[in-house]
């Protein structure tokens, strides 16, 4: 199979237009999806290849966006809605929460939603507090709701691709840090990544890591460093936080007895929380030293560049955790 | 106009309905009917039947959590609502969903809705969708007087406004949203016109409580619905037994105010007066109806009674397709 070199907003956009010209009931709506050609890129183009049947503007009204996206899901049509930004799908959480995902459980099955909600996710460009949140693991909470978080271009394509094909709501963040970062892209359009698979990203037998999007790059990094002095790490990159595929976690603590959990996301109550509490459960007699979190700050983020990157993971502080674990 | 056989329709409907929710009511109190949200449609009976009676069986209806009277209204078995109602396997929702979430696929009725606003977005989707397939079917979305003062409600009638979408918004007005009156919490008490916000049809208000006012006014606005896109009907009713079931204070609080619609403005005893007036003679068909509609809700009790719970193996079924 060949492949192309391709940035992952690239590759989101080749899965997306891929899929429309394949299946007539999908659609995409959002702010500025349209003329404005995507806030963020992903939709270049579509307004004229589909037009405005199939290429919906909508106002700046995301409780509408994820409400009418949840009905059009039900009535049958296979809605992909954008949330310009993470940050305002706080304004559709209940949208997305009481009905996305819980309509089908509530009506014991009478309805399906074959939704993808699509949203740019992350900090790090002094966007202030406001618009700089990663609260993935907040959706995840949630049964009734899938939560994929792509963290390199091939996976963004197979992912999306396997979420617009599912029957079920799909909350679908994107790292804006990562959407021009370019990387390998298989040329076959049935490409699909399996909803709740993770991946192994890098072998190692001294320290587990465990990320997803942008905190797999951090841990990727960690891992070339620490490789230089002799420190082999494995980094698994859960891609989907629910379903939450722990088999290579359990599989990869059982080697090394040490692991870190590296995020984009809040400290409490978070995905490294939950990664803890299961190996814990799980793998306790595997266990040689505390599982250690990279996190962001426990603090909403300011604007000051030099104040902002101190609140911000990175490679370093991945590294100080590993040293700590061995 | 309605022919005499559909009026007797509209007659049963609200009687069965009346029945059932005086049923279940009791049941409630007797604890035969477990948890904490029921909420009634008595007094709205004659906007539910009157509005659903104004679609053709490929329109679709969505509600509120005061659900129970469109489920009939929509010709749903009372069996498997009872059954839902007592949270049985063999309820329309698996036991699972409760009063406030009747649905029924096969008779296109989308639900009911337990967030207030919450349901008028998914009305939108839905009218969507037959936009989309070139489809001339329409939404009914009823929705209460306290929903309009939701920010669902603002971003829900203004997309389906610029996208011609083809629904009713039909208000529900009964005076209250739990316990606060409308005027009290609405900016424009006169609810119908907050559509011209969205520069939307606005076909005005309507006497709830007349079952033929109902009709004719939500067969204008499916009409239009149907060739143009949203339009906005208010009508104005009175709720009996309070927001929910366990709601005590209320009939005490307002007790001259309910006296005077269950005297003066009941719609069944207005539909029945109606039809004593038009018919010679009627009245025993009309008992006859009534004892039927009775043995109807009794038979659904014991129907209900006699199922079994869900199991554990039903609670992990249905959270994904």
């Amino acid at each position: 199979m060949g492949q192309k070199n391709l940035p992952m907003r690239e590759a989101l956009r080749r899965a997306l237009l891929e899929e429309m010209r394949r299946d007539e009931k999908i659609f995409v709506m959002g702010e500025e999806v349209g003329y404005w050609q995507g806030t963020h890129r992903v939709t270049r183009g579509f307004i004229d290849e589909f037009g405005e049947k199939r290429v919906r503007d909508t106002p700046i009204s995301e409780m509408a966006i994820a409400g009418v996206a949840v009905g059009a899901a039900m009535a049958g049509l296979r809605p992909v809605a954008e949330m310009m930004t993470i940050n305002f799908a706080f304004l559709a959480f209940d949208a997305i929460i009481n009905h996305a995902a819980k309509i089908r459980y509530m009506f014991d099955g009478q309805f399906t939603v074959p939704l993808v909600i699509r949203a740019a996710s992350g900090w790090g460009d002094q966007a202030t507090a406001s618009h700089s949140h990663t609260p993935e693991p907040i959706f995840a909470h949630f049964p009734g709701l899938y939560v994929g978080c792509p963290a390199t271009p091939a996976d963004a394509y197979g992912m999306l691709k396997a979420s617009i094909r599912d029957d079920n709501p799909v909350l679908f963040t994107e790292s804006i840090a990562l959407y021009s970062r370019p990387g390998p892209v298989p040329d076959d359009e049935d490409y699909l990544v399996p909803i709740g698979k993770s991946d192994v990203k890098r072998e190692g037998q001294h320290v587990t890591l465990v990320a997803y999007a942008r905190g797999v790059d951090w841990a990727l990094q960690a891992a070339n460093d620490l490789a230089k002095e002799g420190i082999e790490c494995e980094v698994v990159d859960l891609r989907w936080l629910r379903p939450l595929d722990l088999e290579p976690v359990y599989e990869s603590f059982k080697k090394t007895n040490r692991c870190v959990v590296v995020e984009e996301s809040l400290p409490h109550f978070s995905f490294g929380s939950e990664i803890a509490a299961q190996l814990q459960e799980n793998a306790f007699d595997y266990m040689d030293a505390p599982i250690k979190r990279v996190t962001a700050a426990d603090v909403p983020l300011p604007f000051a560049k030099e104040i902002e990157l101190m609140a911000l993971p990175n490679k370093d502080k991945v590294i100080q955790a590993v040293r700590e674990v061995l | 106009m309605p022919n005499k056989e559909t009026l007797l329709e509209w007659y049963r409907q609200m009687t069965l309905i009346r029945q059932f929710e005086e049923k279940c009511h009791a049941l409630y109190w007797d604890k035969r009917i477990t948890g904490v949200y029921m909420h009634l449609y008595s007094g709205h009976e004659a906007i539910g039947v009157g509005a659903v009676a104004a679609l053709r069986e490929d329109d679709h209806a969505i509600t509120s959590y005061r659900d129970h009277g469109i489920a009939l209204a929509r010709g749903i078995d009372p069996k498997p609502l009872m059954a839902e109602m007592m949270g049985k396997k063999t309820g329309i929702s698996g036991g699972k969903g409760g009063s406030m979430h009747l649905a029924s696929r096969e008779h296109n009725f989308w639900g009911g809705y337990a967030i207030v606003a919450g349901h008028l977005p998914l009305a939108a989707g839905i009218a969507l969708e037959s936009r989309y397939n070139d489809k001339d079917a329409v939404v009914l979305c009823l929705l209460g007087d306290g929903a309009s003062n939701n920010g669902y409600f603002h971003e829900a009638l203004n997309m389906s406004a610029i996208w011609d979408l083809p629904v009713i918004w039909l208000i529900e007005n009964n005076g209250y949203g739990m316990g606060t009156a409308v005027h009290r919490v609405s900016g424009q008490p006169e609810l119908h016109k907050k559509a011209v916000a969205y520069g939307m049809k606005d076909l005005g208000c309507v006497d709830g409580q007349q079952v033929l006012e109902v009709y004719e006014a939500v067969s204008e606005a499916v009409a239009y619905a149907r060739e143009r896109g949203p339009v906005m009907l208010e009508a104005v009713t009175y709720r009996y037994s309070g927001h929910g079931v366990s709601d005590r204070q209320y009939n005490t609080r307002l007790e001259d105010e309910l006296r005077d619609w269950l005297e003066n403005k009941d719609p069944n005893k207005l539909f029945c007066q109606y039809l004593q007036s038009k018919y010679k003679g009627i009245d025993e068909q009309l008992h006859q109806l009534d004892l039927a509609m009775h043995a109807l809700v009794e038979e659904a009790v014991e129907y209900a009674e006699s199922q079994p719970a869900p199991t554990y193996d039903d609670l992990f079924t249905n959270v994904y397709a």
